[in-house]
């Protein structure tokens, strides 16, 4: 089977509010898949909908080869997830959580189980209502990783954890990912997903906005650019994909559709170049494009 | 900036979030007193009855554990029947009011938003102990006016509401104290909780050792009576002399509580408690390991509370049978009717473990509301996405609501055929009828159960409130006050409690049984329904 995950036009209303709006997403098995979007994009109600937890209004859903409502409790034994608001028992310990969250799902590795508490840096004698945010999470990627499943759901799984946990976090991932797991990470945080994941699916109000690998969306924006140049670079601002233009002396600033970056460098050449610096697009600019002009849109449809 | 900068605007700020609770509680003492006291004056108005119904309380030890006699008047009698339960809520209603501003602000980290503000360290509790002093003292005269408007006299009636609030603020004190010593709300509502425990058990211990005045209808109560709040409030002796000082005792124990607090609340760091909290264990033993295990895991606390609190129960409501035998008028009356029977006995039987069944079907909706708890605060979450369904969920729960409601009418059964063995003999056989009654009040029990878990099926965010709705309801319109408000019969019959077989006073009626357990079987059979195919309400 190649395809872990596989979402047709799934839509989800919660009374007039349309959480997701016609969305497509595809994981194939053995990848890593970015899921990025801000809050309220509907990353959670996708998940949740993945989990069974949530009815689909419409849409075609599949996973690992099953129906994720009807099959739910023979999925599960072959997936973890870890939720994006760890909610625990108050009175329980960590380890105790950790165990019953196992033995729910079927087992778990107990040796795997204690190399991820000293990893993750986790006391398990702690009853949850002493734990920290992060000290939550912590005990939700345990129980998580603890299991080895073909599958791994995991929303927003290091709100919480310091940058030296997110590591331990990208190290573990990796090591599943090395061993042919599959793994869903919705996030917002662009560093991780850039870090971690071989495709990405951008989600925006309800709906995938771009699909593909990083390379395939970084065709769809464009490279940043500072020059400085012994002759004014007159204008380079009517050149065909330039924007932006930014000049200060001899250093100008400005942005750079790919697809045009010949002819605007032969522009630059004649001009003699002293120094160029040209950055790759960062996902952030990716985000960004999409989401600086999606808020003004959200703003005149909630002015509506 | 001292230690109470800033109480005011949080004594406003604890109003504001009280606005409701507090004048329900007064209102609802209220009214229960002017209701009860009311219907006390209407049955003895003959001076004759009203001096064998006081002598009956005065000479009877078991119900003197309950209540101290002053005097043949309503006013004292009433006193005897109320005074002791609407203290002991009066001590619940401070208690939960203080800890809802001092510990619980710190657990949920509301009271750090608001400690970071120009507020000073003992601001607080300063705050929480104004508010529900305040409560108390409207209290006393709410429920003064209460009895004035039953027609008892003005003075009297005042001392009674003081001797009620006056319980009130010595429980404000303590747990001010227990605040300080646990780390969690429910720690610290239960610390006091337990030190109500004693403080009744200490009262009555006391009132019934202690010895009946020359003229038959007044008691003088023990030592042990000192030792407890309720006690105190009992010997300031409404209706029969009017003492108002041992308030003086209840304002050093609130002075002293305070000032203990006070100090503990220097002594230790923001959000921890002076208890130290236990290492817990590093992993899940076997028992916990699945649903039940989890269900039984988070009950089990509150079910050896209430199996005491139902040993204890069953105890006294058998120490009274000898009394009951030898009953007449009006008690002997009420028992036969409820009872369904003129075999006193068996109707007295009949009808204890009806009202053992009610306690049971409060705990049973506790219990399966933990269900929509675990869904709203999200750990059902992570439940549901392990390999366990929706069915299997519930029936963790379902079991551990099933098995304790019948552990809690067996041990009422238990307390109630030993003490009852103490005046009647064969030990084995009083327990073995009392089992007997209590399983045939059962189903009934379970009804209740299963409309819980189909309003968790129909609608989650409602089911609390409709839940608690259905119990009380069912109790009001059953056997025990049914009757009495004179509702129709067809409205009586929406009572599960009113097709209980009222085993032994009245031999069993397997029709009734079979419909309630059909009852039972359908409607957890819809509920479960309703359950599978809706979407879970969990927190965003």
């Amino acid at each position: 089977m190649d395809t872990a995950i596989s979402v047709h036009g799934l839509v989800k209303t919660f009374g007039t509010t349309r959480a997701l709006d016609d969305l497509d997403l595809t994981v194939a098995a053995g990848e890593v898949h970015g899921f990025l979007g801000p809050n309220g994009a509907g990353k959670t109600t996708t998940i949740r909908i993945l989990l069974g937890l949530l009815r689909r209004d419409a849409g075609q859903v599949e996973l690992l080869g099953g129906d994720p409502w009807r099959d739910a409790v023979a999925l599960h034994r072959r997936l973890a997830y870890v939720p994006g608001e760890v909610n625990l028992w108050p009175n329980l310990t960590g380890g105790e959580v950790i165990d019953l969250l196992g033995a729910l799902r079927g087992g778990m590795d107990p040796v795997r189980r204690a190399d991820l508490l000293d990893r993750f840096e986790l006391d398990p004698t702690k009853r949850c209502r002493a734990y920290s945010k992060g000290n939550r999470q912590k005990v939700a990627l345990v129980a998580a990783f603890a299991s080895d499943v073909e599958l791994y759901l995991l929303d927003e799984p290091t709100s919480g954890l310091d940058p030296l946990m997110e590591t331990v976090f990208q190290d573990v991932v990796r090591e599943r990912c090395r061993a042919g797991r599959t793994v869903l990470l919705s996030s917002h945080i662009l560093s991780e997903v850039e870090a971690l994941c071989d495709r990405v699916t951008i989600v925006r109000a309800g709906r995938a906005a771009e699909s593909g690998t990083f390379d395939e969306l970084r065709h769809l924006t464009r490279t940043s650019v500072v020059v400085e140049t012994g002759r004014p670079l007159a204008g380079i601002g009517a050149l065909p994909g330039v924007h932006d233009v930014r000049a200060d002396g001899r250093l100008v600033r400005f942005s750079a559709d790919q697809s045009e970056l010949n002819a605007i460098l032969a522009r630059l050449v004649a001009c003699d170049v002293h120094s160029l610096v040209t950055t790759p697009p960062t996902l952030e600019e990716l985000f960004l494009r999409h989401y600086g002009t999606d808020r003004v849109d959200a703003d005149l449809a909630g002015a509506r | 900036m001292n230690a109470t900068t800033g109480t005011l605007a949080l004594v406003r700020l604890a109003w504001r979030r009280d606005r409701f609770t507090l004048p329900a509680w007064v209102l609802g003492l209220s009214a229960f007193t002017a209701a009860t006291t009311a219907l006390w004056a209407n049955d003895f108005r003959d001076p004759v009855r009203m001096v064998e119904e006081a002598r009956i309380a005065a000479t009877s030890p078991g119900i003197r554990m309950l209540g101290l006699m002053s005097g043949p008047t309503v006013g004292a009698y009433a006193m005897v029947r109320d005074y002791v339960l609407i203290a002991v809520l009066a001590a619940l209603m401070s208690t939960f009011a203080v800890v809802r501003h001092t510990r619980q602000g710190e657990e949920t980290g509301r009271a750090e938003l608001v400690g970071a503000a120009v507020v000073g360290r003992g601001a607080g509790l300063a705050a929480a102990l104004v508010v529900t002093v305040a409560a108390d003292a409207v209290l006393a005269l709410a429920l003064a006016f209460a009895l004035v408007i039953a027609g008892q006299p003005a003075a009297g009636s005042l001392t009674a509401g003081a001797a009620v609030a006056a319980v009130g603020v010595a429980f404000a004190g303590v747990a001010a104290i227990t605040s300080q010593l646990a780390t969690s709300t429910r720690g610290a509502s239960g610390l006091s909780a337990a030190v109500l425990g004693s403080a009744f058990l200490c009262a009555g211990i006391g009132n019934a050792a202690g010895s009946v005045d020359a003229g038959g209808t007044r008691v003088n109560g023990a030592w042990p009576v000192w030792l407890s709040p309720i006690g105190w409030g009992q010997q300031m002796r409404p209706f029969g002399g009017d003492n108002w000082w041992p308030l003086v005792l209840v304002g050093v124990s609130f002075a002293g509580c305070v000032g203990t607090a006070a100090w503990l609340a220097s002594r230790r760091d923001f959000g921890h408690g002076l208890l130290r909290q236990r290492q817990g264990s590093p992993g899940a033993g076997r028992a916990l390991r699945g649903p039940f295990g989890l269900s039984w895991r988070l009950q089990r606390g509150a079910f050896f509370g209430w199996v005491t609190g139902m040993l204890g129960f069953g105890l006294v409501m058998g120490g009274l049978t000898g009394q009951v035998e030898d009953s007449s008028g009006a008690a002997r009356e009420w028992y036969t009717r409820l009872g369904g029977s003129d075999q006193i006995l068996d109707a007295y039987r009949a009808s204890v473990m009806q009202m053992a069944a009610m306690g049971a079907a409060i705990y049973a909706v506790q219990v399966l509301l933990r269900m929509r708890t675990e869904e709203a605060d999200g750990p059902l979450e992570s439940v549901l996405a392990a390999a366990v369904g929706r069915m299997r969920w519930t029936a963790g729960h379902a079991v551990t609501a099933l098995l304790g409601v019948t552990g809690l009418v067996l041990a009422f059964a238990i307390g109630a055929g030993l003490t009852a063995a103490a005046v009647l003999g064969d030990p084995l056989r009083q327990v073995w009828t009392l089992v007997g009654a209590g399983i045939a009040q059962l189903p009934g029990v379970l009804v209740i159960g299963a409309v819980v878990i189909a309003l968790i099926g129909l609608a989650p965010r409602a089911a609390a409130p409709l839940a608690w709705l259905v119990l009380i309801g069912s109790i009001v319109l059953g056997p025990l006050f049914g009757p009495t408000l004179g509702a129709p019969q067809w409205v009586q019959d929406l009572s599960p409690f009113t097709h209980s077989p009222k085993v032994p006073a009245v031999p069993m009626d397997a029709s009734a049984v079979v419909a309630l357990v059909v009852t039972v079987a359908v409607v957890t059979a819809a509920g479960l329904t309703l359950l599978r195919r809706r979407d879970l309400a969990l927190p965003a």
